[in-house]
């Protein structure tokens, strides 16, 4: 039997790597976007979760609300990483250092 | 099922200004370069509209609706025209900056107004889902607006920055969201209370695990440390009349968008958020003064100061009274209004392919404009908090709230900090008014035209509200109080 709290560890596991890769990776800025998106993605494992098992449809509408403003995110996170190569020739994060203080 | 027609008046300035920047940006597409103030004055007109539609729907008054996923009370309707007039005056200033540097394009515009949108829905969200929904619409159109100068290595690097803490303060914030809701069986603002009164011991931990979440996702947005490293770079990099509206405007709605979430929403776990405000509260005063003191940069200099001034508003807050929640708000009303005219005095000063952004491009600005420079230590002594100025009054008020909370340790802390940050303030002031302007910049600065009259009644208004505080401290009392 799968519970609600198997479900939790799952996204919270998700989550929790999803925020590592985004402090821990010094090389590329795809990888970051990748991690953003895996983030909303735990999340909405949680709202399915808790609106399964409260039997309330409020969190599988907050899912799809969810899943569209990610595509919106990551088009325009895209955007920026074009504009990023564009006037830099590197999407290394660590190349990011034009301002220090 | 039945479905019921929802009574659409509460949100008609919202679906207005909806309509108008779809409009917009499709007229804005088939201008002509050459025509783009058309654009500038349609934006600035349905500025003027709003704020005529709000105040003529004021009313004391709670009104619901959307399935209560839509408020609007006093508070709301006061903050509106608040982010009405701030943004208004960032369009002004920003116009001129944008113009000479060839960059004078519809977009800006668009974006500004979707996220004055965005801004708005925060302030009268009433639900998680809207709040959520408010916070993205102004989150990404900030995003696209630092990046919109295409050809500025430094702008780019500083949106990529955004972007990346920005979305990483939504997913917390979507986390701390999910679970209150899984505790609490729904995401209307006034359920989640109600059922928070009545929740039980063993809904404590999960419960306090979510209240984490959205605090730091809050303390991100608003860049209180120990989530402000974005703040600078941020400020810093963008183009100048893009740092104008980020740092003016949303801090308004963040303010409300802490009050529907903490305050209305989360009020019964107020002895546990108060802990983690005080934290924020005393590292943001702390931290911000005194870096702010190294910066060569007056645009960095603002940013720290941002920051200092972020740590005044969550001590009004966290005191958790009514009269707290009022001086919050006269505070950040305040510090939006300063705000526009300090980074307005660094585009006011700005020429075609020479930027003021340093501090030493202040100096001896008095011989050099001095009607100006007076323009800028009002500005300045108002951030500082120096009386007569409106300043001295926002901070007067949180720390009598941290006071009458019994907090008197903490607003020992403010002072002592806000004497600290004016320093560095007042060492601006004494580099104009004492010192000689730097080489090949010692001709009179030229004001021209509306930039420089909006400027003037800006700074005024800051020694206006200054002398006569009565009327903004009222109108936030009625709106919290009522």
């Amino acid at each position: 039997m799968i519970t609600l709290e198997h479900y939790l560890v799952l996204a919270a596991l998700l989550f929790s790597i999803s925020v590592a890769g985004i402090f821990l990776n010094r090389k590329n800025v795809i990888v970051l976007l990748m991690c953003i998106e895996l983030m909303m993605l735990a999340v909405n494992i949680n709202f399915i979760a808790f609106s399964f098992f409260l039997q309330d449809l409020a969190g599988q509408v907050f899912v799809f609300f969810i899943l569209t403003v990610a595509a919106a995110e990551a088009a325009i996170g895209l955007a920026i990483l074009v504009l990023l190569f564009r006037n830099r020739g590197t999407i290394n994060v660590q190349d990011m250092d034009a301002m220090k203080g | 099922m039945n479905f019921e027609i929802p009574n659409f008046l509460p949100a008609v300035p919202e679906m207005f200004v909806l309509g108008m920047a779809c409009l917009i940006l499709v007229i804005d597409a088939f201008l002509p370069d050459s025509r783009r103030d058309v654009t500038y004055g349609l934006v600035q007109a349905t500025l003027v509209a709003a704020a005529g539609l709000t105040l003529w729907m004021m009313g004391p008054e709670t009104v619901l609706t959307f399935s209560d996923t839509f408020v609007k009370d006093p508070m709301a309707d006061i903050l509106k025209v608040a982010v009405y007039v701030t943004s208004f005056l960032v369009f002004l200033y920003a116009r001129p900056y944008l113009m000479e540097r060839g960059i004078h394009k519809g977009e800006f515009y668009v974006l500004g107004l979707f996220a004055v949108l965005g801004m708005m829905i925060m302030i009268s969200g009433h639900n998680l889902l809207t709040l959520y929904l408010g916070l993205e619409l102004l989150s990404l159109s900030s995003y696209a607006l630092v990046a919109f100068w295409r050809d500025n290595s430094r702008a780019t690097e500083a949106a990529m920055k955004y972007f990346v803490l920005g979305a990483l303060a939504s997913g917390l914030l979507l986390y701390g969201m999910s679970m209150i809701y899984g505790m609490t069986g729904s995401l209307d603002i006034a359920v989640i209370a109600a059922e928070l009164v009545a929740a039980d011991e063993s809904m404590n931990v999960p419960l306090v695990f979510g209240l984490v979440f959205l605090v730091v996702a809050i303390a991100f947005k608003l860049g209180a440390v120990p989530f402000h490293m974005w703040v600078p770079d941020v400020y810093d990099g963008a183009p100048t009349a893009v740092t104008l509206f980020i740092a003016t405007a949303p801090k308004i709605a963040a303010f409300a968008f802490l009050m529907r979430l903490l305050v209305e929403g989360m009020g019964p776990l107020h002895a546990d958020w108060q802990g983690m405000l005080i934290i924020l509260a005393v590292l943001s005063l702390a931290v911000g003064n005194v870096i702010a003191i190294a910066q060569t940069s007056i645009k960095r200099m603002l940013a720290y100061s941002t920051i200092a001034h972020i740590g005044f508003l969550f001590m009004g807050i966290l005191a958790g009274t009514d009269s707290g929640y009022a001086s919050a708000m006269f505070y950040v009303i305040v510090y939006a209004i300063t705000a526009a005219g300090g980074f307005g005095m660094i585009v006011f000063l700005s020429r075609k392919g020479y930027e003021a952004d340093q501090i030493d491009d202040f100096k001896g600005l008095a011989k050099r404009n001095p009607w100006f420079a007076f323009i800028m230590l009002l500005l300045l002594f108002s951030m500082a908090g120096v009386p007569p100025t409106v300043g001295f009054y926002a901070k007067l008020a949180v720390i009598q709230a941290a006071v009458g909370a019994e907090l008197v340790w903490l607003a020992i802390v403010a002072v002592i900090f806000s004497i600290i940050g004016a320093f560095y303030y007042l060492r601006v002031v004494k580099m104009m008014f004492f010192d000689d302007p730097q080489e090949g910049a010692e001709e009179p600065v030229q004001p021209s035209g509306a930039l420089a009259a909006a400027l003037s009644i800006n700074g005024l208004a800051v020694l206006l509200l200054g002398i006569f505080p009565g009327l903004l401290l009222s109108l936030t009392h009625y709106a919290i109080i009522g």
